[in-house]
């Protein structure tokens, strides 16, 4: 027998037909939705005169609309509104469950999914979402898909795919402190770029990886999307079985022991090939932030914005553009520039480990002026874990107030708007022009470097001040 | 979702010399707000075509008149970011059958072919020698042949060979869409289900 990676095992494991000459046909065994990717497909399918063909792995929720304050009243913007009703209106009649603003299971897709035990190892995965990538820090195959696919996994549970390469990451070594998941990403995709993982599919490896936390997994399997990978995936291990152990819907009694048979199988063959390899060194990251508008030009924090020296052509003319935008110059240090929006949260860095990190950090500190700090969980679940944890008196004691879950200003298409030309340092996932309000200025960080630029009010490095 | 079928093509383009054209710059977040596939469009390049007051940015190439065309070429890895797919039906909504560029994120490329749009991949130096004719004589026109899967500079009959998957070439010279094949599949799906 060949050896095969985790990645080939999981997805041979689903392929119910390969076309001649053409794409496979997937099963899919868990489907996401949210308001915003789903209308047109629930649209299509009523068109065609189908139902859905398996509501019960399918699970719904509103997140990217949906307003972080006031969530008992009537959402107030009328689009929003609509597609948040159209999303529970598609539910009922195709008898799916729906996870409604203000119910114990609302959250942003992607973390209710892991919070409840409906994701996994050895699942494949899709969402109407580019960041189900997620879902693979648990050993599964996770990835986004386009409203077409979105109707095609409604009418049938399959989706037409080719298979993609096959790319590891390895990260050896120990963490220096103050250094997270986060900053293991945003390196990776600096070093690679936001197209080295195009027409792959990432496994992580490698000591440092194998010693993150299931949060730290998920958020840096979430951030594979920005290295241009379709996913990324973790191979399960003990802190993965122990995460999903005596969630809601994980197998349980004898179904647990069955699945932990299975689940032992799931990682690549000693001598499995790859189509493509990087090996990086977990000594050499630093906290990590973001000086332009995409997620591969990130720079440790304590460094200066590269020169365009040695670009050319629109590769010269993309980067100046880019720094224009961004109202920086080459050869500038990040450390010391002012900062007017600090935004934790999203499907990226929205959970409670990520809170109780800021929180540790701001304790006994003061949130500064100049700062506008929007904390917004991830989910009820995490909202509830932190009031649980009594880390909100601690935040307000610091200045700081918790927001109701949802993307909020991740994508900004509720009111979370950063206001044009405002630098916000954001824990989410994308730096594009106009991603966190039209004009406005992201720069990628982690909870930490967040927390070290709330209470600071420029950009500083988190690690002079733990 | 039905679209025209797809076969020869001759067009000038319209040039988008840039790189990373991400999803949210091809349609911005708050436009997605809609449940009907109509009318994306007209908000193609939203922040990029137009001021803050809502009057055209006038060095925009949407907004040049000695551009047009059917085909848009954009620099490399055009597409990436969120996997909306808004961002394909805004281009085609606009009129574009073609996108012409050296690499494209993927979740874009597939979403593009699941819409009746479709994605030439070139060399960097077949794109530049694009960008240069465009810019010559923005009148000048360009052959997508898909049978052929041939794509030519009309003006110097320079051409180049290009891929796409033998199922998904079918599917866009009959018009056809996976969820038609899906369906009758059923038979099969609820086999492997049983297993
Ligand atoms: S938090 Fe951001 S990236 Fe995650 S699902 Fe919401 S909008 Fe997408």
């Amino acid at each position: 027998m060949t050896a095969k990676t985790l990645f080939d095992k999981i997805w041979d494991a689903h392929v119910v037909k390969q076309v001649e000459g053409g794409p496979n046909v997937l099963y899919i065994d868990r489907h996401f939705i949210h308001e915003v990717t789903s209308p047109v497909a629930f649209l299509g399918l009523k068109n065609r005169g189908l139902k859905v063909y398996r509501p019960d792995q399918t699970t719904a929720t509103p997140d990217h609309n949906v307003p972080t304050i006031n969530q008992h009243m009537s959402i107030k913007d009328e689009l929003s509104r609509n597609q948040v009703d159209m999303l529970k209106k598609n539910c009922d009649e195709n008898g799916i469950v729906y996870h409604g603003l203000g119910t114990e299971g609302h959250g942003v897709v992607h973390i209710i999914g892991p919070e409840m035990g409906l994701t996994q190892p050895g699942m494949t995965i899709v969402c109407g979402d580019s960041h189900t990538s997620t879902h693979g820090a648990f050993g599964a195959i996770a990835f986004g898909i386009g409203t077409s696919e979105v109707e095609m996994v409604l009418a049938s549970q399959c989706i037409m795919q080719p298979k993609p390469k096959k790319m590891r990451i390895t990260v050896n070594g120990t963490l220096d402190k103050g250094v997270t998941a986060k900053d293991i990403a945003l390196y990776i995709i600096s070093k690679i770029s936001t197209s080295g993982g195009t027409g792959h599919f990432i496994e992580y490896a490698g000591s440092a990886i194998t010693s993150l936390t299931m949060e730290g997994r998920m958020t840096l399997c979430n951030l594979s999307i920005e290295s241009g990978a379709r996913g990324g995936m973790i191979a399960p291990d003990e802190t993965t079985f122990n995460y999903v152990k005596g969630r809601q819907f994980a197998p349980k009694g004898e179904d647990w022991d069955k699945a932990m048979e299975k689940w032992a199988e799931l990682k690549s063959d000693e001598d499995a090939v790859f189509d493509t390899e990087y090996t990086f060194d977990a000594a050499d990251i630093e906290p990590m932030i973001t000086y332009g508008t995409n997620p591969g030009m990130g720079i440790g924090v304590s460094q200066t914005i590269p020169t365009s020296e040695g670009l050319s052509g629109t590769d010269k003319t993309t980067y100046q553009k880019s720094l224009q935008y961004m109202g920086y110059n080459e050869g500038d240090a990040m450390k010391g520039k002012p900062v007017d929006f600090v935004f934790l949260g999203s499907c990226t860095n929205g959970r409670i480990e990520d809170f109780r990190e800021f929180a540790a950090f701001v304790k006994g500190k003061k949130k500064a002026d100049n700062v506008t700090a929007w904390l917004v969980p991830g989910s009820k679940q995490v909202q509830n874990q932190i009031e649980a944890e009594g880390l909100v008196p601690i935040l307000q004691e610091a200045g700081f107030e918790l927001r109701q879950p949802g993307c909020s200003a991740c994508l900004a298409m509720n009111d979370d708007k950063i206001p044009m030309g405002k630098y916000s340092v954001s824990t989410s996932n994308r730096n594009f022009e106009g991603r966190q309000g039209p004009g406005a200025r992201t720069l990628l960080a982690s909870p930490l470097t967040a927390a070290a630029a709330a209470v600071s009010g420029v950009i500083a490095d988190p690690r002079e001040m733990m | 979702m039905a679209y025209d079928k797809f076969s020869k093509i001759n067009s000038p383009a319209v040039p988008l010399p840039y790189e990373n054209v991400d999803t949210d710059q091809i349609i911005p977040a708050r436009f997605l707000k809609a449940v009907e596939r109509k009318g994306f469009g007209d908000n193609l390049f939203r922040d990029w075509r137009y001021e803050n007051d809502g009057s055209p940015k006038a060095d925009f190439p949407l907004n040049n008149d000695k551009y047009s065309g059917k085909i848009l070429v954009g620099g490399k890895n055009f597409g990436s970011g969120s996997s909306r797919e808004h961002a394909a039906w805004a281009i085609y909504d606009y009129g574009f059958r073609v996108v012409v560029s050296s690499f494209f994120a993927d979740i874009f490329k597939g979403n593009a072919l699941n819409n009746g749009l479709l994605p030439v991949v070139v060399s960097p130096e077949f794109l530049e020698k694009i960008f240069v004719q465009i810019e010559k004589d923005p009148e000048s026109t360009f052959e997508v042949d898909l049978p052929n899967q041939k794509f030519t500079i009309t003006a110097t009959g320079e051409s180049t060979d290009f891929e796409i998957n033998p199922y998904k070439k079918h599917c866009l010279q009959n018009g056809l869409d996976d969820i038609d094949y899906l369906v009758e599949m059923k038979e099969q799906i609820a086999e492997f289900e049983a297993k």
